[in-house]
């Protein structure tokens, strides 16, 4: 890399500068111009705080045994696949009975 | 459809021609836009992505929002190492070029006294972390058992004492270092401390600090902070940088009316 100045060498940048460090200055910091798309700075503000919360708080919310939302189909793959789980399990009794009606018409239809 | 422009940074005209291979947000690279004496950095983005209602929905998404980042610094960055660059705020987008000379010629005045004021000026961060006490540092030691109730809150005294200890001597270490860096920068400016879930950083951030300086007079800077560095047990210092000049290209006199 050539430097029109000197300067010292990059200290934890190119990759190595933090998700924060970057985070925190291209959203937080640098001129604010509102530009032909309109998104509210507000917006922003609001989702580095929301993203603090979401990183911050998954894994304490566990050890807290908070975890509602492992259940909740809309929110959880897993409590998707529960559920694919249970229906599935339904209808196999529902096919076991139905089967199980089978035979006798089976014997009755039979020539 | 020929895409929305994202901006990156408005600069002075420069002659160094940036890198061949950079890419900027979605992969575009960066294109200069000149204005009478300024140039907007642009690149063109799909409006698939970038319009408003794609775009905010994106916002909420941290893997999309974090490659968004990394490609808007990586070319406030090199933009930095030819030109001191004023950086503008991720997601600045205008429906075309016309728009991005508009909003420069709404601005120029002010556009000029910030980059006169940033001129050859970087910006270097420093943050001072606390390492975890040490009841929170693996293995602890095998505290002898208590043989009873007194001996029991005699030792968590100790500890409570020890760590209590290490957060004076921190904040006073912290005090210290940001009046001697203060010293020797032009401007600086205290940020609130970082979320250790998003820095991924181990300890407790206690200072997060930005500071103005001259490039000529960066190396200096970066010594007295290595300096700083193996003074005190329990006390870890980091330096990132040179960045632009992000935390002091807001206006000094604030209160501009947009349109």
């Amino acid at each position: 890399m050539t430097t029109p100045s000197r300067l010292p060498e990059p200290y934890g940048q190119g990759g190595g500068a933090n998700l924060a460090d970057i985070l925190e200055r291209v959203l937080d910091k640098g001129v604010v111009i509102a530009g032909d798309i309109r998104i509210n700075l507000l917006d922003i503000e609001l989702l580095t705080i929301k993203l603090r919360l979401v990183v911050a708080s998954v894994d304490k919310a566990k050890e807290m045994g908070i975890d509602w939302w492992e259940s909740d189909p809309a929110l959880s793959s897993r409590a998707r696949s529960d559920e694919l789980a249970k229906e599935n399990a339904e209808l196999r009794e529902r096919l076991a009975r139905l089967e199980a009606l089978e035979p006798r018409r089976a014997q009755e239809e039979a020539p | 459809m020929t895409g929305l422009r994202y901006v990156y940074a408005v600069c002075r005209p420069f002659g160094t021609p940036l890198q061949a291979q950079l890419t900027g947000v979605g992969g575009d690279p960066p294109r200069l836009l000149p204005h009478h004496d300024l140039v907007a950095v642009v690149s063109h983005v799909p409006e698939a992505d970038f319009a408003e209602e794609p775009l905010r929905a994106h916002l909420e998404d941290l893997d999309w929002l974090t490659a968004v980042a990394r490609a808007h610094q990586g070319v406030i960055d090199a933009l930095t190492t030819v030109t001191t660059p004023l950086p503008l705020r991720l997601g600045t987008v205008f429906r075309d070029d016309s728009g991005v000379r508009t909003m420069i010629e709404a601005r120029e005045e002010s556009f000029r006294r910030t980059l006169d004021r940033l001129e050859g000026r970087v910006e270097w961060g420093v943050k001072v972390y606390v390492e975890s006490g040490p009841e929170e540092r693996a293995p602890a030691p095998p505290a002898p058992r208590p043989a009873s109730g007194r001996d029991y809150l005699r030792q968590r005294r100790t500890a409570s004492r020890a760590q209590d200890d290490l957060w004076r001597r921190a904040e006073n270490f912290a005090t210290r270092l940001h009046e001697t860096l203060s010293e020797c920068a032009e401007d600086s400016r205290i940020h609130a401390p970082q979320n250790p879930a998003l820095s991924g950083a181990s300890g407790r951030n206690v200072l997060n600090a930005a500071y103005l300086v001259p490039r000529t007079q960066s190396e200096e800077f970066v010594e007295r902070v290595d300096r700083t560095k193996d003074g005190e047990p329990g006390i870890r210092v980091e330096l990132t940088g040179p960045w632009a000049a992000y935390s002091f290209a807001g206006e000094e006199t604030s209160g501009e009316e947009e349109r």
